[in-house]
């Protein structure tokens, strides 16, 4: 049997493989890059970047849920311009797909964001309309077509050649509405799901366990939620789309291509193994070989829904 | 450089209400990742349960040619209570050795100031210093006290104290190191570990007399490594560090003690 052809095409930029760590839970992959290869990966996406230096949220930041956990983290990070002057140059060295992840207080950032980026030569750049745990800008941006539209246009119209990606909230009536302004303010792929906004308390204390109160939940415990979103998404939205939302392991990832993304992003997961993304990558290889499977890309949208 | 292995538990005791010690067979790990006393282990408790468990390091070192770890820990939810109830054999899937630990060097007169289950990573520090700490340790009653005699072996000198007086003195952690500075204060540094409001008041007291000190930090943790920037602890100069990867060792002058 040939080997499979493990690689993807999302919005023009080629993946070597459809593993992605997602952004806030990779660093700038310098942490896991102790573990293991980065060249491993298909792309990364790098932790969410802001116009300014963010101190983010006041501990307790994290909360652990059945299956899944809390955060409010709050987009700390050191700016737009250290992460190009710092960090960039070492990414852009690996043989892997540098994803940049942008959160703006107001369209215009998002704008003076993507020149930037685009101009260092990053892959691709995810907008993040959907933060739960930012006031200003973040989720207002992924709750409302109007705004995520006029969002995507500032970002399309900075990013010169660089595609970008707009990163969908699941806190939504209808997520598919968001999904088509995107795409028709020009978004070249799609990404979803951020994390759910979820709360936990502490009944001796009376004191929700996050200082914020509320956060994003993520984990194995989404990843139902998160393929139905995408199933819709794929259904109703012509654009590629990299689908995230608790995918821990090789079979979830096959889900999630299965129910129409192109490439399938891991976050917590690697809390709980390091090895994680390595592991997909590899058991995904192994699913595809074992079920005659050419390419990995013929599984994407493969679902057989029931029809009723 | 932290790395992922699996380890055997070689030993199990209890040694205390809810407190078991484990004794984990340690491999490479040592050798590669040891950086000092108070660094930290970071345990995946069951598949049912997302996040690791962070737990710091007692003692490590090599007994009859096999290098070992040794963990203290408290159950305090499903976690802990998971593994508690791992038995000698099993293994444990473990990030190691993971943080900064104390600054110590050789030679140096150290103050340890425990409370409660923050006492067990200060016993590699009295081991460190080669029977020429002192420790002041302290426990909510004598029916929680741990490591006493381990402790009485390690160091020169060491004092207790209880919240209700029903071991040592009746009294806190800090009010213990005031009580050894006020006689002498001829300390390289005061190495504390214990609740926060614990770390604040020997903070308070190390600072009132001009004596360095070094806590070690706990905080809500995800991926231990640096990563997430789940675990944040504020500073005094408003930045934010990390317990995983900049701790759980801090100098106690460089923690914002009121946020």
């Amino acid at each position: 049997m040939p080997e499979v052809d493990l690689s993807v095409t999302l919005a023009g930029v080629r993946l070597k493989n459809p593993i992605v760590p997602v952004s806030g839970t990779f660093g700038f992959g310098e942490e896991y890059g102790q573990f293991f290869d980065l060249e491993a990966l298909g792309g990364l996406c790098v932790k969410g970047l802001t116009l300014h230096p963010r101190n983010g949220n006041p501990p307790p930041r994290i909360a652990e849920t059945p299956m899944g956990m809390l955060n409010s983290v709050g987009l700390q990070n050191p700016g737009v311009d250290a992460f190009i002057a710092r960090e960039l140059p070492r990414l852009q060295a690996l043989d892997t797909a540098v994803i940049a992840n942008i959160s703006g207080n107001t369209p215009a950032e998002y704008g003076q964001m993507c020149e930037k980026l685009s101009q260092a030569g990053v892959d691709m750049i995810e907008v993040n309309v959907s933060c739960p745990n930012v006031k200003a800008g973040g989720l207002a941006y992924g709750t409302r077509p109007e705004l995520c539209a006029e969002v995507t246009r500032e970002a399309k119209a900075h990013a010169g050649r660089t595609p970008v990606m707009v990163k969908l909230s699941p806190n939504v009536t209808d997520i598919v509405t968001i999904a088509k302004s995107a795409a028709d303010a020009g978004a070249d792929a799609l990404s979803l799901i951020n994390t759910l906004r979820g709360m936990r308390i502490d009944p001796e204390t009376r004191r929700p366990i996050l200082r914020m109160n509320t956060g994003g939940l993520s984990g194995p415990a989404v990843l139902p939620v998160a393929l139905r979103m995408v199933w819709e998404v794929h259904s109703a939205v012509d654009l590629p789309i990299l689908g995230m939302g608790g995918v821990a392991t090789a079979r979830d990832a096959v889900e999630m291509l299965l129910a129409g993304a192109t490439a399938v992003g891991m976050g917590s997961a690697i809390f709980a193994d390091p090895m994680a993304p390595v592991k997909a990558v590899e058991g995904l290889e192994n699913w595809c070989e074992s079920h005659g499977i050419a390419a990995v890309r013929e599984l994407t949208g493969g679902v057989k829904p029931w029809e009723n | 450089m932290p790395i992922q292995r699996d380890c055997t538990l070689v030993a199990k005791r209890q040694v205390g209400p809810n407190t078991w010690q484990f004794t984990l067979e340690a491999g490479e790990m040592l050798a590669r990742t040891r950086k000092g006393p108070g660094q930290f282990l970071h345990i995946a408790c069951g598949h049912s349960r997302l996040l690791r468990r962070p737990i710091s390091v007692c003692a490590c070192g090599e007994a009859e040619g096999a290098a070992f770890l040794s963990i203290v820990f408290e159950v305090r939810g499903e976690g802990t209570a998971w593994l508690a109830h791992r038995e000698v054999g099993d293994t444990l899937d473990v990030l190691g050795l993971l943080g900064n630990g104390f600054a110590v060097t050789p030679g140096g007169r150290y103050l340890l100031a425990g409370g409660g289950i923050g006492v067990p990573p200060l016993y590699g520090c009295a081991q460190f210093a080669q029977g020429k700490a002192t420790a002041v340790l302290g426990f909510r009653e004598a029916g929680r006290a741990i490591l006493l005699e381990p402790f009485a072996k390690a160091c020169e000198d060491v004092f207790l104290y209880t919240d209700d007086g029903s071991l040592g003195k009746q009294g806190y952690v800090a009010d213990g190191v005031r009580a050894v500075l006020d006689k002498d204060k001829n300390f390289t540094a005061i190495l504390a570990c214990g609740p926060k409001p614990m770390l604040r008041g020997v903070a308070e007291a190390a600072g009132e007399y001009g004596v360095p000190c070094q806590v070690s930090l706990e905080e809500r943790m995800a991926c231990g490594v640096g990563a997430c920037l789940g675990c944040a602890v504020p500073m005094a100069d408003g930045s934010m560090k990390h317990v995983c990867k900049d701790g759980p060792v801090f100098d106690a002058q460089e923690v914002d003690w009121n946020a």
